[in-house]
């Protein structure tokens, strides 16, 4: 088990009719292990970018992802990912998808079996083991993702946009799940959202981001992940200090906005 | 609760009446879903098709010569089920047909389905077979008969290997389809699950192009039903179209025409049998 050091990390696109694109500018950030983070920032800030170098699947213009002391040179098994939506394999049931890891792996076919049970139990999935996945809705397949993730016992959970596709009470009750996997399995969890809302229920720490270039603009530190873990997240969110806090977030992110709408569409050279 | 009568389920079987669900709305005209099976019609236009042979054979309307008689025609298939065509069996003329199908589409599949991959997965696989499957692809494989029987004369292997060409493009293009369909969030899903790359491939890149390899393969076994028919009526001597070609050549108009009731039939008979097999095989199709 490992954190994760992000360490200068600058992405530079070059587009095809010249001039460069600044995705990530100069990032860096510690997450100690266990902790859960959230990335919150208008679109094109490049919170996508950063998850996906941190994942393996893209290489930084400059600097480095470290696992512990560790880089990071591409995808590895000890970083799970949790996508938005698709990410499933539909041609497999629920404990087959759940079992996916494992079975590459190479683990014995029972113990697996006796894991995915216990995940789709803690999933709240227990008896839909067999059935496809295409037959269930888009939280029930969002559960299986998560389980489908945490079969393979991996150090560190990405998250990108993971309840962005689902309706709002689906989503209200999938952050409870989420909160409880975090406090059950002690994983490091990194997770993007759009949703100012559940950047400040799920993270511990909040990261904002800005465009142009892709930069962190503020961090917060925040109590109510734990307090949603002891008492109902609406009471939390109806709380003054999330309201406030929502607010200030709300109005950042709004002014950054704005001052994309006011610059040309020219990608910054 | 309204009071109007309840149709039966023989009325909505037929389509003469709308069934519980279409029998709701308002909007009919327009809209596919309300338009029923029809199904009387289609009865009554088989009928009527029928009723015009008989009353045509039973008043001698047309010179057989043109179009046979319908008992003359029944004779003729129980003689053709009895005593063969030209002392060959007429199941046997049809086992020849669609074995030829099968043994092309096969071997199609088998060459066409690999290359699709090289296609989808490597740029050398691409670049060599890129404009070799364009040039191909659109040239009918009737095209190439003359070639083939300058190649290999008209033996047995020479029919086969040109239907193998024939389904070796569709399978190409249809394998080559299903690698390019897949979600990269689910290729980066499996390599996070710590699969490795051959993995991906049998796990992840194989499943997502069944479909599309499937559809291929209905669309193949289409195409090559249709070309053996024409590749037996230019060169062969067993076979469906073989028979039908050798009967005009003795004016057997009658078994001209069951030649092609058959073809028809065996034709339709595949691509249900496709069908079933597409929704048994493949449930997933089209729900990722």
């Amino acid at each position: 088990m490992a954190g994760i050091v992000i360490d200068g990390l600058s992405m530079v696109y070059t587009l095809p009719g010249g001039g460069d694109v600044h995705a990530l500018n100069d990032v860096s950030l510690d997450i100690k292990q266990g902790e859960i983070v959230t990335v919150l920032g208008p679109s094109g800030c490049g919170k996508t970018t950063l998850l996906n170098i941190i994942a393996g699947f893209l290489s930084p213009t400059e600097g480095e992802i470290r696992l512990g002391d560790k880089p990071v040179t591409g995808p590895g098994a000890e970083r799970g990912m949790v996508f938005q939506q698709g990410a499933l394999f539909e041609w497999l049931t629920v404990e087959k998808n759940v079992a996916f890891g494992p079975r590459m792996a190479g683990k014995p076919a029972a113990e697996t079996a006796e894991k995915v049970e216990y995940l789709l139990d803690i999933v709240g999935l227990q008896g839909f083991g067999e059935k496809p996945v295409y037959q269930l809705s888009g939280g029930m397949q969002q559960r299986v993702a998560l389980a489908r993730c945490l079969a393979n016992d991996p150090d560190v959970i990405l998250m990108d946009e993971p309840l962005g596709a689902l309706d709002a009470l689906t989503r209200e009750k999938m952050q409870g799940l989420v909160l409880k996997l975090w406090k059950e399995t002690g994983k490091t969890i990194l997770l993007i959202t759009h949703s100012v809302e559940e950047a400040l229920i799920l993270g511990e720490r909040l990261i904002v981001m800005a465009p142009r270039p892709g930069r962190i603009e503020k961090e917060f530190r925040l109590p109510f992940p734990d307090e949603a873990l002891v008492k109902p997240a609406r009471e939390v969110k109806a709380g003054a200090q999330f309201v406030e806090t929502r607010e200030e977030i709300l109005s950042m992110i709004w002014d950054m906005e704005e001052e994309i709408m006011g610059q040309s569409d020219e990608p910054q050279v | 609760m309204s009071d109007k009568k309840k149709p039966t389920d023989l009325s909505i079987w037929l389509g003469l009446s709308d069934n519980t669900f279409t029998r709701q709305k308002t909007v009919k005209f327009g809209d596919a879903t309300a338009v029923n099976s029809g199904r009387f019609y289609s009865i009554l236009a088989v009928v009527l098709l029928f009723a015009a042979w008989i009353i045509a054979s039973v008043f001698n309307l047309v010179e057989p010569f043109f179009w046979p008689t319908i008992d003359g025609t029944w004779d003729r298939f129980i003689k053709l089920v009895t005593e063969g065509f030209r002392n060959v069996p007429l199941w046997e003329h049809v086992g020849i047909s669609v074995y030829r199908v099968l043994s092309g589409v096969f071997f199609g599949t088998l060459v066409g389905v690999p290359l699709g991959f090289a296609m989808g997965l490597s740029p050398v696989g691409r670049g060599i077979f890129d404009p070799i499957v364009e040039f191909m692809r659109p040239i009918p494989p009737l095209a190439l008969i003359p070639l083939i029987i300058l190649w290999f004369g008209i033996d047995e292997f020479a029919k086969i290997f040109l239907l193998f060409l024939a389904s070796l493009f569709i399978m190409t293009i249809a394998a080559w389809a299903g690698v390019s369909s897949v979600r990269i969030s689910k290729v980066h899903a499996a390599y996070s699950l710590g699969a490795s790359k051959f993995q991906i491939l049998r796990h992840v890149i194989l499943p997502n192009a069944l479909p599309e390899i499937f559809t291929g393969l209905r669309t193949s076994m289409g195409v090559c039903w249709g070309t053996v028919v024409a590749a037996e009526l230019v060169a062969a001597n067993k076979g469906l179209g073989s028979m039908i070609m050798i009967a005009k050549n003795f004016l057997q108009t009658d078994t001209v025409v069951i030649g092609i009731i058959i073809i028809g039939l065996i034709g339709y008979a595949i691509e249900m049998l496709m069908r079933r097999l597409e929704r048994w095989l493949i449930p997933w199709k089209g729900k990722g």
